[in-house]
């Protein structure tokens, strides 16, 4: 017998979550992001050795350290991805309460490791860096708002996303660290470009950034000298650039074999922000090139799914997690092979670093989360009930 | 966007005319423009997002393209941390006051392997270790083939060696070029130039940086690369410094020393044409500065006993007890001091092997026999805060000056108190340690008519102009009085024909580490001037604890037998050498002179 009620929950065919989350992932991207952390676990085994050792820890210290906290990744990976847009937005938006609440603590509790910045605090014995779980919050925090302005009677998304924007910006360069207020300051460009920025406004900024980079070459010494430093062809042998691209060349198309690799003894930062140069020396342009291909698959692929996206939030928030991971993976890269000027970075996946891998399990997580196929429109759209 | 949209009136006004509800209405016209405004923006953020992907496809495909266009490049050798080829040639000479070499570079060959170039790793470890003794075949053969890619083998190869190297004809053995630095004289002057090393190296090229010596001392002079290729000229004249290490060596091993130190400086200006310290080394070869256990550092080759020791030079400080005493005005060297005892406190000042000199001699007198007695009771006159200042004037109580790296580690050891007693042992030497070359400096002050002299290395073409220590006339004076000393005193065997000499012997007790004195260790000096009518040179000579016989049956250690024969045979080769001329005293007639030769 049918017991039919009005206005009960209409009865869904529900499908068993796991599934219906393996029907849905992009799985050409998680599997993309898999092969990336095997390959810096591979690459960690090779870097990492010198810094256990000038540390007289056990070789593979570090390798282990970076198994554990990035198989805990894979999880928060997982488990983000199995999430539904509405719970990303949720959890987006208290992690980021927590993020800046940490970012705000840290010039009364943080620790400096080293750099002269206080990026670290720690809980328990474990350093956690706050600006990375940072980012993925912000992204969907802003996607959250700029998606908001776009319903009809919505709340000025955009100018408060600005607002926090450049908050949490002077926050990241109290530190110092500019390589993060970078990241964010463009994550909200790419979200609000998405969004609809005029193009007027868009060519003009540009305009505005060329005149501002001539004004402070012309005028300021230090500037002029980075940039110089930068156009000349000849690479000082001493700086880490000069390491780095003489590992390349040592490389060469298949490298020079397993463990066979000088640079990592040799500059300080080999196993994060320059790990590809490591990877070039050992295992040649072959490894590179494969990663290069992995971290594009995962940004394009992303990127064109987010085009059938009819759900305004989902396609921000995507587009913007997309892009973060993809610009950070680019500067790394394009720093080691002077496209860019130097600027430390980690390699997501790649890098060592606890806070790294897991803030990029989960930004990836969240990215896939909001990649997954859904129905698009059609249904809903008769219904007139759209998730939001 | 934030407009409130208007009500389509007529709907609703129709709709309330039907009873129905009209926010329905509402909804759905709020519904439908929505639905523009996304299906607007769906078609702005699809083409945006476009444009993000092949941005990010172009991105990294221009990545990928310049990591494979520098992995086709060839990669450069291993970089040295200094790296440029620059560092190539770039230390200067060093040269005598004549322009003769000292110290100087060669190009020789560094050997090193790049071991994947390697073709038969086991017959090179086997040909190598055959060429070089110090390698052994299993160590190298390891290091091959441990997996590094790079190794050095010897930072020097002869040009012999580089030839069989090079006939062993293996591709992974490479030669990388080097500057070495080279001393053509060997031990000569070894003290003074002291020596050099590699600092920083790379395939192509090393930095030779000092270690001891000169070469340390002036380290960023010879490396100045503004200065390269002009050489550093040295007040040191070569043949003079090859004859006093030739005679202090053979008197060294005569008198069966343990070491030895001469100095030979110019009264006027400071400069110091010859300096020696025996035992040397070979700085083209310099010994190990570690020392064994329980060793006297002092003792070790290295040791420059001319700058670094310290020693109680004894009886040639009475000189300047006299000097002080008449520059102040308290004697002349005619006045007449008692020499019969002199007693501080419960200690009793004795005479040399317990002579007796009678009651009184003349200042003059005390000198020529080195009365103990007497010097003192001239120092009980000067008093102890004036002879401190003199002393410091004369620049005995700090180090020395002089362009060494090894002089200013050399303080002089001075009582921390300086009550009577010290006032009088200091007056001959004893209690008060200087260095051989601040005595150099000392006796040069007083002999050069009273301008006090700073020792240099680096040429000066003018006399000293500075403090004045005594007046001239005291320095005559007191020149004077050396010339006695020689003449008829305790230094009668520095007497050498033609060139007046004058000077001042001292033998004084060598310390014990824990305190006291030994009663059978002497170190033995003889301080001169010459010629002391017109005094143009200081001659130092110290022997340290000599044990010989001197040709005679009885051990003869006070320095009249030991350093002052030494210093006379000095005189008489060097003198010539300097370019003076003897005068020559016509005998009286009717006697016989004996010529020897």
């Amino acid at each position: 017998m049918t017991e039919m009620v009005y206005g009960s929950m209409p009865a869904r065919a529900l499908e068993p979550i796991i599934p219906r989350w393996w029907r849905t992932i992009d799985k050409w991207s998680m599997t993309a992001v898999m092969v990336l952390f095997g390959i810096g676990l591979l690459l960690g085994l090779a870097a990492s050795v010198p810094l256990a050792s000038r540390n007289n820890l056990d070789p593979y210290y570090y390798v282990q350290k970076q198994a554990l906290f990035g198989s805990l990744a894979m999880l928060v990976m997982a488990g983000t991805s199995m999430m539904s847009p509405q719970m990303i937005r949720r959890l987006g938006i208290m992690g980021f309460g927590i993020a800046v609440l940490a970012l705000m603590a840290l010039p009364f509790i943080g620790q400096d490791h080293g750099k002269g910045a206080v990026r670290w605090l720690s809980i328990g014995g474990f350093s956690l860096q706050p600006s990375e779980f940072l980012k993925p919050c912000f992204i969907i925090v802003t996607a959250w708002l700029m998606a908001a302005a776009q319903e009809v009677n919505g709340p000025p998304g955009k100018v408060m996303s600005l607002v926090i924007t450049i908050i949490v910006s002077l926050f990241l360069a109290m530190q110092p660290d500019f390589g993060q207020t970078m990241l964010i300051l463009f994550g909200w460009s790419v979200i609000y470009f998405v969004a609809g920025a005029p193009m007027m406004l868009i060519f003009s900024v540009v305009a505005a950034v060329v005149m501002a980079g001539f004004t402070s070459y012309n005028l300021s010494d230090h500037f002029a000298r980075r940039i110089d430093a930068f156009l000349n062809p000849e690479v000082d042998p001493r700086s880490q650039i000069g390491y780095a691209v003489n590992a390349i060349q040592e490389g060469g198309f298949f490298g020079v074999g397993l463990g066979q690799g000088q640079v990592k003894w040799i500059l300080p930062d080999a196993h994060t922000d320059f790990i590809i140069a490591v990877a070039a020396e050992e295992y040649g342009l072959v490894l590179v090139a494969l990663i290069l291909a992995l971290f594009c698959t995962v940004i394009v692929r992303s990127l064109l799914r987010l085009t059938k996206e009819r759900d305004p939030f989902a396609r921000l928030a995507g587009s913007g997690l997309a892009c973060i991971f993809g610009v950070q993976a680019m500067i790394n890269m394009g720093v080691a092979v002077r496209l860019l000027p130097a600027k430390g970075m980690t390699l997501p996946f790649i890098s060592y670093g606890g806070s790294s891998v897991i803030a990029a399990g989960l930004t990836v997580g969240m990215l896939l989360a909001l990649t997954r196929s859904r129905p698009q429109g059609q249904m809903s759209d008769l219904f007139g009930r759209r998730g939001r | 966007m934030t407009r409130t949209p208007l009500r389509p009136l007529a709907r609703i006004l129709d709709a309330r005319a039907k009873g129905e509800n009209p926010d329905l209405i509402e909804r759905e016209n709020l519904r439908q423009r929505h639905e523009v405004m996304r299906d607007k923006a769906i078609g702005r953020a699809r083409f945006r997002l476009g444009i993000l992907s092949v941005s990010f496809a172009v991105a990294f495909a221009a990545i990928g393209l310049r990591m494979g266009y520098m992995s086709s490049e060839t990669p450069m050798e291993p970089k040295s941390e200094a790296g440029a080829s620059s560092i190539q040639a770039m230390r200067s000479d060093i040269v005598d006051r004549e322009g003769r070499i000292l110290a100087t570079n060669m190009l020789t060959n560094s050997l090193y392997v790049q071991t994947a170039d390697m073709v038969d790793p086991p017959r090179v470890a086997h040909e190598l270790a055959a060429l070089f003794p110090e390698l052994s075949e299993e160590d190298l053969l390891r290091r091959f083939t441990d997996g590094r890619s790079f190794l050095w083998i010897r930072k020097m190869l002869s040009p012999e060696q580089q030839q069989a190297v090079h006939d062993i004809g293996d591709p992974g053995l490479l030669f990388g070029p080097r500057e070495m630095r080279l001393y053509p004289n060997g031990n000569l002057a070894a003290h003074i130039l002291g020596g050099a090393s590699f600092g920083d190296e790379g395939v192509a090229s090393a930095e030779l940086i000092g270690v001891a010596g000169i070469e340390k001392a002036l380290d960023l002079r010879l490396r100045d690369p503004a200065q390269a290729g002009v050489p550093l000229e040295l007040t040191i004249d070569l043949t003079l410094q090859a004859t006093m290490e030739e005679v202090l060596g053979a008197g060294m091993t005569m008198m069966q020393a343990k070491g030895a130190a001469g100095i030979l400086m110019n009264v006027q200006t400071g400069e110091i044409l010859a300096m020696a310290s025996l035992p040397d080394f070979d700085p083209n070869d310099r010994p190990s500065p570690i020392v064994a256990k329980g060793a006297d550092p002092a003792d070790s080759p290295l040791f420059n006993r001319a700058v670094q020791g310290v020693y109680e030079l004894g009886s040639t400080f009475k000189i300047f007890a006299a000097a002080q005493a008449m520059e102040l005005g308290l004697v002349n060297p005619d006045t007449q001091i008692d020499t019969s005892s002199l007693q501080i406190g419960k200690k009793r000042i004795t005479e040399f092997d317990g002579h007796n000199y009678g009651p009184t001699k003349s200042v003059a007198e005390i000198m020529e026999v080195s009365s103990n007695i007497g010097t003192g009771h001239i120092a009980l006159m000067i008093g102890a805060e004036r002879q401190q200042a003199f002393l410091t004037s004369l620049g005995l109580l700090e180090a020395s000056p002089v362009e060494l790296i090894e002089a200013p580690g050399a303080k002089p050891l001075r009582p921390a108190r300086w009550p009577d007693i010290v006032t009088v042992t200091a007056s001959f030497g004893h209690g008060i340690s200087s260095s051989p070359l601040n005595l150099a400096a000392a006796y040069a002050s007083v002999a050069n008519g009273g301008i006090r002299v700073s020792p240099t290395l680096l040429k000066r073409t003018e006399a000293m102009k500075g403090i004045r220590v005594i007046s001239p006339s005291v320095s005559r004076d007191a020149v004077d009085m050396l010339r006695r000393v020689v003449v008829s005193g305790t230094a009668t065997l520095a007497d050498v024909p033609g060139y007046r000499v004058g000077g001042k012997t001292g033998t004084a007790d060598k310390p014990r580490p824990g305190g006291g004195y030994y009663t059978d260790r002497v170190v033995n000096t003889f301080a001169g001037v010459f010629p002391t009518d017109n005094p143009q040179y200081v001659l130092i000579v110290t022997m340290d604890e000599p044990s010989g016989t001197s040709g005679g049956g009885e051990v003869r250690s006070t320095a009249g037998w030991t350093a002052v024969p030494v210093a006379g045979e000095m005189i008489k080769r060097m003198a010539p050498l300097m370019g003076m001329v003897p005068v020559v005293e016509t005998p009286p007639e009717n006697e016989i002179t004996a010529v020897k030769n």
